[in-house]
């Protein structure tokens, strides 16, 4: 049943989430819902140097977008933010290519199981919910971090 | 003539397409439903032969066309026990009540001090309008709360509906729930203290037989594309329109109009701005007449049949738990299920795989699931066309979502 949407590894990470739960120290928390099904997710990144040194969060929803959140932490948590980004673009190109993306696994690793997702576009803000929170996250953080440069 | 689901099916094309390999299961009726052929040939035809603008020209198909339209009101009008006068067209309940919250706000009866009712069981659309319209006016906004069973908790509508309630707004059935309401008593309450009445019945009218008049509310909205008519037509039927001042302004809604101002044509064109919704207009009344073929009491006979086989279906199976009345007195066919350790989102994808098509979400009715701590449930809804194997598929297919679930 719905093989090609719900791959063994989407599973795993619905089943045993990496990084979830709330962490301190963090520099932004942003909490983030999709309205038309009502998932939710609270997330706090740390950023130090340059670095996302941590990324913690808690929240409900479906397997596609716990998963994906989980995914998320494994990929951006200990890289630089410029990679981070990269990594996100990568992800945000994935999803939007309605199946007719062949994705990077060296870039996104356990990331390519949602491709098949790409082919759903319903379920399209389940699988960016998380991604979309961390990017939110990691704005503020640089732009705060930039005013304090200035200061 | 008895009612035969299988006759009744012949009518509805989609019913003999696949969906992922597997026969349409089609349980999806109260969000929207199907067109029956009919409908559609009804709607063809008048576009085909008499179609124009209405209430503008004197050519021939000006005047078939808005024959056809004022005909139309006339149907849906007797359809629900109202006058034809009494009965304007929107383009969907949303906008019914839009059109209400505008005009008792433009008429001035609300301010600081006064109070709008509403239930908790609302769907956004009749609950998001009277927010705004307390928001514009400082009125404040109170609610009944609800029951561990899905039911209106009415232990305090006296103090919750009191003299300074201008407006009691709330559905007939449940589109969650599938709560029916007892309309009857609140209708009472609202008189007592001299309130409005407002009943979203998009949930009731494809459903059951509806009165207005003895229902004895002051409005009533519902829509055509929960009734095997088109989207993009709605009703809302009025007990005193002439009352109202306009909410939208434009063509046709007036009766002079020079550059300092306007006087406004009566009810119902004083709230039909601009060209209205016509063909569909039109299709909403052959709905109206298949119905009324059909029997709505058939319908309900049928509906409360296929609901009881769910519920009882449901209750055994283990995991699986129902938000709402646990019996068919007083519901709707509206049924939300909760599966343990599933999202819901989850089970109408896997559902979907096995060609069953069920609603999921918090069916724009948030507060509801926020109510029973859900995030979201998912909805099976049964309408005329559904039979007895439909129920059985959900049951079995309920049974292999939790057995993917749970490897």
């Amino acid at each position: 049943m719905t093989e090609s949407l719900y791959q063994e590894i989407i599973l795993e990470h619905y089943k045993h989430p990496h990084h979830k739960g709330l962490r301190d120290p963090f520099d932004v928390e942003v909490h983030h819902v999709n309205p038309t099904c009502g998932d939710e997710v609270t997330l706090r990144v740390k950023v130090n140097g340059g670095v996302v040194e941590d990324v913690s969060y808690d929240g409900h929803g479906c397997s596609i977008s716990q998963a994906s959140t989980s995914v998320m932490t494994d990929l951006v948590i200990g890289k630089p933010v410029d990679d981070a980004l990269t990594t996100h673009e990568a992800f945000l190109e994935l999803m939007h290519s309605r199946g007719q993306l062949e994705p990077d696994e060296d870039l996104l690793e356990d990331g390519i199981a949602f491709a098949g997702v790409s082919k759903y576009p319903a379920r399209v803000k389940c699988a960016l919910l998380g991604w979309m929170a961390w990017k939110d996250a990691t704005s503020q953080a640089l732009s705060s971090d930039q005013k304090k440069d200035t200061a | 003539m008895p009612f035969d689901v299988e006759v009744v099916r012949k009518d509805f094309p989609v019913l003999s397409r696949e969906v992922n390999g597997a026969p349409l299961v089609y349980l999806d009726s109260a969000s929207s439903s199907h067109k029956p052929t009919p409908v559609l040939d009804a709607e063809r035809q008048f576009v085909e032969q008499h179609y124009s603008n209405v209430h503008r020209g004197v050519h021939t198909l000006s005047q078939e066309a808005t024959d056809a339209y004022e005909s139309a009101r006339s149907t849906v009008a007797s359809f629900i026990g109202g006058a034809h006068d009494e009965v304007v067209f929107t383009k969907n309940v949303t906008e019914s009540v839009n059109l209400v919250a505008y005009a008792l706000g433009n008429r001035g009866d609300l301010g600081p001090g006064d109070e709008i009712c509403v239930t908790e069981m609302e769907h956004h659309s009749n609950l998001v309008p009277w927010q705004m319209l307390a928001q514009r006016t400082g009125a404040t906004l109170r609610w009944l709360g609800l029951t561990d069973e899905g039911r209106l908790d009415l232990s305090d509508l006296d103090a919750v509906v009191n003299e300074r309630t201008k407006l009691f707004a709330f559905t007939q059935v449940s589109n969650l729930l599938g709560t029916e309401n007892d309309v009857a008593t609140l209708v009472a309450r609202a008189k007592e203290v001299g309130a409005l009445t407002l009943v979203d019945g998009a949930q009731a009218v494809p459903h059951q037989p509806v009165d207005v008049r003895s229902l004895d509310v002051d409005f009533y909205a519902f829509t055509g594309h929960k009734m095997l008519a088109p989207s993009g037509v709605g009703v809302l039927w009025g007990r005193d329109l002439d009352a109202l001042p306009p909410f939208m302004g434009g063509g046709s809604m007036i009766e002079t109009v020079q550059m300092t101002g306007s006087t406004y044509a009566p009810a119902p064109e004083r709230f039909e701005a601009g060209t209205p919704v016509i063909s569909q207009a039109v299709a909403l009344a052959a709905a109206c007449d298949y119905l009324d073929a059909l029997g709505l009491d058939n319908i309900k006979a049928h509906e409360n049949a296929l609901t009881a086989r769910l519920l009882d279906g449901i209750r055994d199976l283990r995991g699986v738990s129902v938000l709402g009345p646990d019996t068919t007195e007083m519901r709707g066919s509206a049924v939300s299920f909760v599966v343990e350790g599933v999202h819901p989102h989850d089970v109408g994808q896997s559902l979907d795989e096995l060609g069953i098509a069920v609603r999921v979400g918090h069916h724009c009715a948030a507060p509801v699931c926020r109510r029973f701590g859900v995030p979201a449930t998912a909805r099976a809804s049964s309408y005329v066309y559904n039979n007895e194997a439909d129920i059985d598929a959900l049951l079995e297919g309920i049974q292999r979502v939790q057995e993917f679930w749970s490897a």
